[in-house]
């Protein structure tokens, strides 16, 4: 350790860990006192949860900041930094080291838990007290099952005494990204965000509370935490594209299925949700799918990081880690779903629906997207299953989930395109059969006509053409159709409307760039040597040379490429092979130029001589399509949530009961 | 069944499947134990202990034909970084006064620390390697410290440790494997 350090850096560790003990005895009072308060009607120990929550909330700040303060300082002292970090790492990545690893992205998470809590706790004072107690009771016992997980099998803060690391062994290079410094961040804000849903959802079983107003309350912070996982796991799979290599964007990898699946049920519990508030109906199916949303956040952290799935990490996972998160999972997916199967049977429905309705629509898409769960889940598992019983070990692959998705995913945007023009309780047959054919015809020409251009009538391209075209075209005809009503000003102001139309948009420009990107990319393996030139898809690459770089903890060979097209200048590509010192891990870093309408990814393989590579060439039009239809998706989510209907936290009550008032009516 | 009955039934059909997925998790997790155990230790046994020219830590230099010189010799792959290093150290102490030949792979180290921490736990070793970049390790398969192999009297690798060598390991599998290739223990 440098000499300059004083006692008290030294310490540094240590109060990380002793703010993290005193997290977990903070989070043992949220999770008891609230619900002590309730049982003895003391009021005040009722109303502590509060409190108590930013409590446990500024101590694993603390105790973050000093595992922060340790990586910045190069304390190999500390067996976690020592793993993970180098003293030639850039700071900005030292900063995103922290949560490059097991223990420090466990610290994130549950920090990111407690954040979520304090929030609830500052933004729910109109709720009923009980109610309120037993949400942020649950969200304690959920960040005390976490905090004790990290103190017993996962100690950021293990110190390597009294002999310290001379130097750290690096982080993995395929981390030292800045796709990589946000996309844990996003996506646990993702994943912990449904733990309010889960705990909403915990509470209203607690409480008997199942009306519009549970469901209206919930509603936002669904959205939002949808919102940031939609965001996540496209920057996960941006980080996928640009940095594994070879311009796959999506790998049905187990970890990327353990994001998939939450971010399915949740989907359709932001639908759902709406019904509940709206009609209050789908109230058990709603319960069913807060409380499933945030269990298979908590069963991705178990596949993922027990090691049960890949088994080459297996000796960086304890097996302790997996029984630890089974037990928990076990005691709080299980006791929530027994809660669950107690109190549903006393529910009664309120009111009915028409098989032709917004109602059974947002059904159907809910029943769709929880078999396209299913089906990702048991896909994910099955390797395990056919481990099991002792067959071969096998991997279900790419061309499995590909063909449920399209099976249970084209019917879905079948749905949602007519779904966003019925009525809610019943609508007239004879109306939904006249607002068919135009948009039908329409998108059907215009998928052959725009697919014919682009040279190729492959059904995958013609088919995702026309699902895009066909949730676009209803989408317009709604509007003609309100503005014909005079209801179009009232549509516009709304920003749920604008929330709404913004994800499914978002939905129809990803199936754009799956099925363009799908169809239509070109893809070249080639020997270059300088001055060796490569016609693919009308672009003509030519092969520059390479020269050697310096990065701050590696060594690159630069390749230029330049790219015309037409004889003219189109781009100049730069692709990388890096070798980092600590680890000598070799890196492609693939050199990218991206427009709306088409990427040129090219990326160097292996040096076959002095000066010759072998090179990967690719064009890949409108890939980008993919992450834009993703953001508009996750915009749509926030924008629904700045509706002026939440932010009147204190009329709430009153505005849902003129609601359902109205809709009884 | 009522209407009512299948109603009851049904709303307790989540918790069912997830019970039944618990215990599936809960046979996967034990599973994946002793899978992983395999995978990792197999991939070198019955295979020559690759070939070396590499510096020791006592101004020494050593080769892959000093292992293959009819000794059975526990190589165990340390580093003064490595925690689990130091738990493992008194119980190979007792190994070494039962007569085993232990030779020591200083992996990913300084020859500073690695002597501070000798000097410190004592060096128990005949000898050590000096794997600074992890070359060798890399060649070894060495997943990280510690790890030790049982080569054969003609430098073959017949066994590999993931992890700590203590009483059960040895008494259970190790000694077992020693023996059976002609190693020696003074009782």
């Amino acid at each position: 350790m440098p000499t300059g350090f004083s006692i008290s850096t030294q310490m540094y560790p240590e109060f990380g860990l002793i703010a993290l003990i005193f997290a977990a005895f903070m989070a043992l009072l949220q999770t008891v006192v609230p619900l002590a308060g309730i049982r003895y009607g003391q009021d005040r120990l009722t109303a502590s949860a509060s409190p108590l929550s930013a409590l446990v909330f500024l101590s694993l700040v603390v105790s973050f900041y000093y595992l922060t303060v340790s990586f910045l300082n190069d304390d190999f002292s500390v067996l976690y930094v020592a793993n993970n970090s180098n003293s030639l790492l850039p700071w900005y990545y030292k900063f995103s080291a922290v949560w490059g690893a097991h223990e420090g992205s466990m610290l994130l998470w549950v920090l990111i838990l407690a954040g979520w809590t304090m929030a609830v706790a500052l933004f729910s004072r109109h709720l009923e007290s009980n109610f309120r107690a037993v949400a942020l009771s649950s969200q304690g016992f959920l960040a005390l099952g976490f905090i004790l997980f990290l103190l017993f099998t996962s100690n950021p803060f293990e110190r390597l005494l009294p002999f310290s690391a001379p130097d750290g062994s690096d982080l993995n290079p395929l981390l030292q990204d800045i796709g990589l410094i946000f996309h844990p961040p996003m996506l646990y804000m993702g994943y912990v965000g449904f733990s309010v849903a889960f705990s909403f959802a915990v509470a209203a079983l607690v409480c008997g509370k199942f009306d519009p107003i549970w469901a209206k309350w919930l509603r936002p912070w669904t959205n939002i935490a949808w919102a940031f996982l939609t965001l996540g796991i496209s920057l996960g799979s941006w980080w996928a594209y640009y940095e594994l290599g070879w311009g796959g964007w999506w790998f049905w990898d187990p970890v990327e299925n353990a994001s998939l699946m939450p971010w399915l049920v949740g989907t359709a519990l932001v639908h759902s949700l709406a019904v509940a508030e709206k009609r209050n109906l789908f109230q058990s199916w709603t319960v069913l799918l807060a409380l499933i949303a945030f269990s298979l956040s908590l069963l991705g952290t178990f596949l993922v990081r027990s090691g049960v799935l890949n088994s080459v990490h297996a000796f960086a996972s304890d097996p302790e880690r997996g029984l630890y998160i089974l037990l928990f999972l076990f005691v709080v997916i299980g006791g929530s779903l027994f809660l669950y199967g107690l109190r549903m049977n006393d529910l009664k429905p309120t009111s009915g629906f028409e098989p032709l309705s917004a109602e059974a629509m947002l059904l159907v898409n809910n029943l769709l997207l929880s078999l396209m769960c299913a089906v990702v889940l048991l896909g994910t598992l099955y390797p395990l299953l056919v481990d099991a019983l002792g067959l071969q070990s096998v991997s279900v692959g790419p061309p499995y989930f590909n063909l449920f998705l399209v099976i249970f995913g084209g019917p879905l945007m079948v749905f949602l395109g007519i779904g966003q023009r019925l009525r809610w309780r019943s609508d007239d047959l004879l109306r939904v059969g006249k607002a068919i054919p135009v948009p039908l015809i329409l998108s059907l020409v215009l998928a052959f006509a725009l697919a014919a251009l682009a040279g190729s009538l492959t059904p995958v391209l013609v088919g995702s053409l026309f699902l895009a075209l066909w949730v676009v075209i209803h989408l317009l005809e709604d509007l003609r159709s309100k503005y014909q009503l005079g209801a179009l000003a009232k549509t516009l102001g709304s920003l749920t409307w604008w929330g709404m139309c913004s994800a499914h948009l978002g939905v129809a420009v990803l199936t754009v760039g799956i099925g363009m990107s799908t169809a239509l990319t070109e893809s070249v393996d080639v020997r270059m040597e300088p001055g060796t030139k490569v016609d693919v898809a009308g672009y003509e690459f030519e092969f520059d040379g390479h020269y050697q770089e310096p990065g701050p903890n590696y060594t690159a060979f630069v390749g230029e490429v330049y790219v015309w097209k037409d004889s003219l200048d189109e781009a100049q590509l730069y692709p990388e092979k890096r070798r980092y010192f600590a680890s000598g891990d070799v890196l492609t870093e693939a050199g990218i130029d991206g427009t709306l309408s088409r990427d040129l990814f090219v990326s160097m393989g292996e040096q076959l001589s002095d000066t010759a590579w072998a090179v990967r060439i690719q064009v890949k039009p409108f890939i980008r399509w993919v992450w834009l239809g993703s953001i508009l998706m996750a915009l749509g989510g926030l924008v629904a949530v700045l509706d002026s209907r939440y932010r009147m936290a204190k009329t709430a009550k009153s505005a849902a009961d003129t609601e359902s008032s109205v809709v009884a009516a | 069944m009522t209407p009512e009955a299948s109603k009851k039934f049904l709303v307790f059909a989540p918790l069912t499947v997830f019970l039944l997925m618990s215990v599936f998790f809960y046979f996967a997790l034990q599973m994946r134990e002793n899978r992983a155990v395999d995978e990792l230790t197999s991939v070198l046994v019955d295979k020559p202990f690759p070939d070396f020219q590499l510096p020791g830590l006592h101004n020494d230099f050593h080769t892959q034909a000093e292992l293959a010189q009819g000794q059975v010799t526990l190589v165990n792959v340390w580093g003064s970084w490595c925690p689990s290093c130091r738990d493992e150290h008194p119980y190979l102490t007792q190994l070494v006064e039962q007569g085993v030949p232990l030779v020591g792979m200083n992996y990913k180290d300084t020859p500073e620390a690695a002597l501070d921490w000798l000097d410190y736990f004592g060096d128990i070793y005949a000898y050590h390697i000096q794997d600074r970049d992890g070359r060798l390790g890399l060649n070894l398969g060495v997943y990280g410290a510690p790890e030790t192999f049982i080569v054969d009297k003609q430098g073959i690798i017949r066994y590999k440790r993931v992890g700590v060598v203590n009483e059960r390991v040895w008494e259970s599998e190790m000694k077992q494997v020693y023996l059976q290739y002609g190693g020696l223990i003074n009782e």
